[in-house]
């Protein structure tokens, strides 16, 4: 990791949206009176999209919201591009204020800068994939040799090579959604935002698209947003996620984050039924070394088998299935935790081992 | 007028008199005053539609028929293209004089509808673009729609006379409602999603309307002018009481003196052209996926040249 991979490229601060024709009266009575969201419908006849949302995004990171449909999601993502305009609160991009930008800069930014994609796909009908790819060039008024150059490059990443030529309605919604892919990225942006990318695909197909995606994605370290309402999916894809509910960012973290310690019992709900096997690490199951020993006796501690903290609980299962012991989790060569047999159960299902308590995360 | 009645809860409208009429004619008066302001623009739509009729006049009927058919045949294909030949060669057998007169009413035709074109076009557009525009032009297209012609008849030509020029814009007054109107439904009911792409990788307003909106909603629009071009056609026969030329016109004098051949003649004509303007602009509006997605330069006579061109080179 480089010192520019901690710096944030997207960062929202406090982003208001209220739908409606009274959206200003309604922002100051919440700001002076702090008015809920069914009070602002009733008294204002105003819908609230997104609630006082900040995150920010590092580069080269992928960054997904998962939430209901209707829950703000692509309300909130069209901020970071400007295609709405926040009621209150203000969106950065690489240090620079979107809201404040003339109309010029931000054309300028939403052709070279950011990528889209979207979940209808929107490609234009009466243009060929090559001419669909290039769009942003051509709006841009660069000339027929880079577009050429550019159209090959970009068709050729998602696979459609022998395709430019054809219509999207000559294509599958795989195969469209790849050429939306192919537009997004054309540019060569800084940030790509994907607003449920693949959710109207078969799953089949779906899953292609999301291997398409990550190996793209693996190459090009893209800064990006993804949205989505399938949480496998956002743990598969994100490197944090954003849990979204009535326009609320309820809880955001990294994957193992979200499904160890849900901020809320709605965040709960959702993770239940996830699969800890390949989330959940040592470090956070473990009993402190220290802690161990002076409960319970050690000795043949040599034979015991070893994991590294960040071992996740499918790998402690292989190892402790060819073993009685104890499983030790060393960190560069010293015992910081034993991980027992109960608390590897436990922790499969997602629940506390009572009598271990839980270790700080190193 | 009735003289001074007394007023009449049961009949309260006998005893108001509003004078509008009166009123109106005061219009008129001033009008007809300062007609001579508008005499250079009525001389310049003059020898437009002049010019436009003599071209057409001056093009051998046979060159002028085969002109027809080729663009009959690359705009809407082999099988209308046969069928327009058909209809043309019909409508010259009609009688001696037909093509020429044919040839008048359409150079009107063309002429009403290449204003209707200049005018509709671009109201359509803002209409489509703007609810209170929508809003605000709407009562006029009704009122041009329904308000019978020999209302307007009279206070246009008393601004411009008799002639060409007040049936050309007769003819506009009758025709344009349904371009405006179908432009602004295309514009509308373009996929806002595509909209919104075409914003989000950075196009001007100006570039979403000619690369997006203008594009797809083509079809819809061409319906309108399809519409256009039959109303201007129907309003020839009134159009030709203030003296314009053409097929409508042999209607009208066999109409004066109980002439059922000549007003068939002037009919059918009529008919002919209407199918051929129909048939034409109809196949314009084919969609792209409609015509296998090929340009139009890769089909009819002209991709015909085209791949010969290809093979020889
Ligand atoms: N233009 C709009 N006018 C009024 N309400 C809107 C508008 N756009 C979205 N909303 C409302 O905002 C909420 C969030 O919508 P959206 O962002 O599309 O959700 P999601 O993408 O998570 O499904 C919904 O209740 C929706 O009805
Ligand atoms: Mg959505």
């Amino acid at each position: 990791m480089t010192k520019s991979a901690r710096e944030d490229v997207i960062r929202c601060e406090g982003i208001w949206k209220i739908f409606g024709r009274r959206s200003r009266q309604a922002m100051e009575a919440v700001r002076s009176e702090g008015l809920s969201k069914t009070a602002i419908r009733e008294q204002f006849d105003c819908v609230v999209g997104v609630q006082d949302a900040s995150f920010s995004v590092k580069r080269g990171e992928i960054f997904c919201i998962m939430g209901l449909s209707g829950s703000g999601k692509s309300t909130l993502i069209r901020h970071i591009n400007r295609l709405i305009e926040p009621t209150s609160g203000s969106v950065f991009i690489e240090g620079q204020n979107v809201n404040e930008m003339n109309a010029r800069d931000l054309r300028a930014l939403r052709a070279q800068r950011i990528g889209m994609v979207f979940q209808s796909m929107a490609l234009m009908p009466h243009r060929t994939v090559r001419d669909n790819v290039v769009f942003s060039l051509e709006v841009r008024g660069r000339p027929e040799e880079e577009r050429a150059r550019v159209a090959a490059q970009a068709i050729e990443a998602v696979d459609l090579t022998g395709w430019e030529s054809k219509y999207p309605d000559e294509l599958s919604g795989g195969m469209q959604q790849r050429v939306g892919l192919a537009r997004a990225i054309a540019a060569d942006p800084t940030i790509l935002l994907m607003d449920e990318p693949f959710s109207a695909l078969d799953p089949l197909i779906r899953k292609q698209l999301q291997t398409t995606f990550m190996a793209l994605s693996a190459e090009l370290h893209k800064t990006t947003v993804f949205i989505t309402h399938d949480l496998d999916e956002a743990i598969r894809i994100g490197d944090r996620i954003a849990i979204m509910k009535d326009g609320v960012l309820v809880q955001i973290g990294t994957p193992e984050e979200i499904v160890t310690e849900p901020a809320d019992d709605y965040v709960a709900d959702f993770v239940a039924g996830i699969s800890k096997l390949d989330l959940v690490s040592a470090a956070r199951i473990m009993q402190p070394f220290e802690q161990y020993r002076r409960t319970r006796p050690t000795d043949g501690i040599e034979a015991w088998p070893v994991a590294r903290p960040d071992d996740k609980l499918n790998r402690l299962v292989d190892l402790a299935v060819g073993t009685d012991h104890p499983i030790l989790v060393k960190d560069a060569d010293k015992v910081v935790g034993v991980v027992g047999k109960r608390a590897l159960l436990r922790g499969i299902q997602g629940r506390e081992d009572a009598t271990a308590c839980q270790a700080e995360a190193v | 007028m009735a003289g001074e009645t007394t007023f009449s809860l049961l009949d309260p409208f006998r005893s108001i008199d509003l004078d509008i009429d009166g009123r109106t004619d005061g219009i008129k008066q001033w009008a007809i005053a300062n007609r001579t302001a508008l005499q250079p623009i009525k001389s310049f739509f003059d020898g437009l539609i002049g010019w436009i009729e003599n071209l057409m006049q001056s093009i051998p009927p046979t060159v002028m028929l085969l002109l027809i058919v080729l663009v009959a045949w690359q705009a809407a294909g082999g099988r209308v293209a046969l069928v327009v030949a058909v209809a043309l060669v019909a409508l010259g057998l009609l009688s001696p004089d037909a093509w020429s007169l044919a040839m008048t009413t359409l150079a009107i035709v063309n002429a009403a509808v290449a204003l209707c074109v200049i005018i509709g076009l671009p109201l359509g557009v803002l209409a489509g673009k703007s609810d209170r525009f929508e809003a605000a032009v709407r009562p006029f297209l009704d009122t041009m729609q329904t308000i019978p012609a020999f209302v307007y008849l009279v206070p246009v030509v008393m601004l411009l006379g008799i002639g060409n020029v007040s049936g050309v814009i007769v003819t506009i007054i009758f025709a344009l409602p349904p371009l405006v109107r179908l432009t602004s439904l295309g514009i509308r009911s373009v996929n806002p999603g595509v909209v919104e792409a075409a914003r989000a990788f950075g196009a001007t307003p100006r570039q979403i309307l000619f690369k997006v909106e203008l594009p797809l909603a083509t079809p819809t629009i061409l319906a309108g002018l399809n519409q256009t071009i039959m109303l201007s056609l129907s309003m020839v026969v009134i159009a030709s009481m203030i003296s314009v030329k053409g097929l409508g016109n042999e209607v009208l004098r066999a109409m004066g003196r109980l002439d059922a051949g000549k007003a068939i003649v002037g009919g059918l004509g009529i008919v002919i052209l209407a199918i051929v303007l129909d048939r034409v602009t109809q196949g314009l509006g084919r969609s792209g996926r409609a015509r296998n997605h090929r340009h139009w330069w890769q089909e009819g006579p002209v991709g015909l040249v085209m791949r010969l061109f290809h093979k020889s080179a």
